[in-house]
């Protein structure tokens, strides 16, 4: 456990050095904050039907999403980890008494939290300045925050959880873009990250609410902004470890196989 | 120490298309040639001996080291070191040794060199005395002090490789595999490279296995090589046998005054008074040929010297046709 704990730490702080590329993306999240808004903002006044989120609850959800960029998106990619199975420097790793699995799964989850560490302060910060309907608000009480907070860790957890299967799928396609363009674009469609979940139509949102995508960023996001009911935040606790439990064996399992068969690449 | 018994091992590589037709074809069906990297390699290995294993690109040396290391599950044979199955007990069996590939870096790539030290701490669980006194002994044997608080990117090959030798040997390996670490170095970095495998050989008894395309490593470290040609074992002894048997040949040069008669033997070279003579040692004894040349002329001063390492190891994948 100590040496995991110890590539978390190492690869934490290394990752809060890099401020020029934080400062960089907090503009482009605020970009992209705005451009969604301003979408959603044209599609809630053309329509006179009530919709199942109301915009300023929508706006909050967005700015979240932006704040918390590093926690959700599937298509972030290490390219350490790439490189070390496509040139076959994994031999290095496999020549250490550690289990692959869990190590390569402290450091992205160290990479992705102090990412979003850097981060989320800022453009909360700032989105909370603005004025009404664009204007970021606290949650209505302090339950509310609390249960957003645990499902969040849960929900990066299983982030995690999900882009180790990307990794491990390298190892049969020996490409870093493909494996994470497809697990990217329908991972991230599923998680509600294009358009919203409740205004999905039922049929589709009944699929998605079967997957682990949503599990990650639309349940934590939507318990803040007072859109999911209390009792039924706190099933979806349960379920979420759920799934991070099968994810994690499904991970280890595949894994396992995949050494059996591995090739080291290059001499 | 080191027993292996029996190793095979196949790739299958996809075949490469010709033309446009066959590209097509296998696009539905895929075919793939057996390449047999290792055919039934079998070798014992003592604790505290130095090997040197060696064979021309592609003759399976790294699948070889890369099975015993743990990281390669073989298709057949077994293989029994330490009391492990490298491959079936890989977590707790690499504890116990060290590996270097020239080609690779197992130091982190971003951060200064002492961090990475301080996480194989961690990740080997090294008890803090050893880990302060390994560290002072490779500091100073490998003249590490100025380059542990530099990233690595930062560093030359050969101050990499220097690093990367002593990050193998935080942990007290009982083994150290070296996969070409010589590769790329100036003489000066080689020379430091090949003491401190002796001193650490020596001193703590490591069992040292090399592979590597330098004889001079082979010369100044090993005490017996293992070649390898096309994935099988052809020879397994000591540096000495393999001389005897494939250098027996010597060039000797005889600087010469007052020649009492024309040559009559065959001369390889005559340069001014200087005769160079290329001669089979196990045909000829050494005191016979000069006895014979000093009755033709006055010897003046005689140079014997060796067939170069290098050319032995020619003569030896020739004669096994690698």
């Amino acid at each position: 456990m100590r040496s995991y704990l110890a590539l978390f730490q190492m690869r934490f702080i290394r990752g809060l050095q890099y401020r020029t590329a934080a400062l960089a993306g907090i503009f482009t999240q605020f970009f992209w904050g705005f451009m969604h808004i301003m979408i959603f903002e044209a599609f809630y006044t053309s329509s006179s039907a009530t919709q199942p989120i109301n915009f300023h609850q929508l706006v909050n959800m967005l700015w979240l999403q932006q704040a918390f960029l590093a926690f959700i998106m599937l298509w972030f990619r290490d390219n350490e980890i790439i490189n070390q199975i496509i040139k076959g420097d994994i031999a290095i790793e496999l020549l250490r008494p550690i289990k692959l699995y869990e190590f390569w799964y402290s450091r992205l989850l160290a990479q992705r939290s102090s990412s979003a560490m850097l981060r989320f302060l800022p453009i909360l910060i700032v989105a909370f300045l603005l004025p009404y309907p664009y204007n970021f608000v606290l949650p209505q009480d302090i339950i509310s925050f609390l249960l957003f907070i645990v499902t969040l860790c849960l929900g990066v957890l299983i982030v995690v959880a999900l882009s180790m299967l990307i990794y491990i799928s390298m190892f049969y396609t020996l490409s870093g873009t493909g494996s994470i363009l497809i697990f990217g674009v329908i991972g991230e469609f599923l998680a509600g990250l294009i358009i919203p979940i409740p205004l999905m139509p039922e049929a589709l949102q009944r699929i998605v609410y079967l997957l682990p995508f949503r599990y990650t960023t639309d349940l934590p996001f939507r318990i803040y902004v007072g859109s999911i009911p209390r009792r039924e935040a706190l099933i979806s606790i349960c379920i979420q470890v759920i799934w991070l439990i099968i994810l994690y064996i499904i991970g280890k399992l595949w894994m396992s196989k995949a050494l059996k068969r591995l090739v080291i690449q290059g001499g | 120490m080191i027993q292996v018994q029996g190793i095979s091992k196949t790739f299958y590589i996809a075949k490469r298309d010709k033309c446009v037709i066959e590209a097509l074809k296998h696009l539905v069906k895929r075919e793939y040639a057996a390449v047999k990297a290792l055919d039934n390699v079998s070798f014992n290995i003592k604790q505290g001996e130095i090997v040197g294993y060696i064979g021309p690109n592609g003759a399976g040396k790294s699948t070889t080291i890369k099975i015993i290391s743990g990281i390669l599950v073989p298709d057949q044979g077994t293989c029994n070191i330490l009391g492990y199955t490298p491959w079936k007990d890989r977590k707790e069996y690499v504890k116990h040794i060290g590996v270097v590939f020239g080609q690779r870096t197992q130091l982190w790539w971003d951060v200064p060199v002492i961090d990475s030290y301080e996480l194989l701490k961690d990740i080997y669980k090294i008890p803090t005395n050893t880990y302060q006194n390994n560290l002072e002994l490779l500091t100073n044997t490998l003249e590490l002090k100025e380059l542990l608080y530099k990233p690595v990117r930062q560093l030359s090959l050969g101050e990499r490789m220097r690093c990367e030798i002593g990050a193998s040997l935080l942990h007290d390996p009982k083994i150290l595999f070296l996969d070409e670490p010589t590769i790329g170095l100036d003489a000066v970095s080689k020379k430091a490279v090949r003491n401190f495998i002796k001193t650490i050989n020596q001193e703590k008894q490591v069992t040292v296995i090399l592979t590597t395309h330098d004889m001079r490593d082979i010369e100044e470290l090993v005490n017996r090589i293992i070649l390898i040609g096309k994935g099988k074992i052809l020879l397994d002894g000591s540096l000495n046998e393999v001389k005897l048997k494939f250098g027996g040949e010597k060039t000797i040069l005889i600087t010469y005054s007052n020649q009492h008669k024309p040559f009559d033997f065959p001369v390889e070279r005559i340069n001014g008074n200087q005769l160079r003579l290329l001669i089979d040692t196990n045909k000829q004894s050494l005191p016979q040929i000069i006895d014979m040349v000093s009755e033709y002329v006055q010897i003046e001063d005689i140079d014997i010297n060796h067939l170069p390492i290098e050319d032995i190891i020619v003569k030896l994948y020739k004669e096994y046709q690698l």
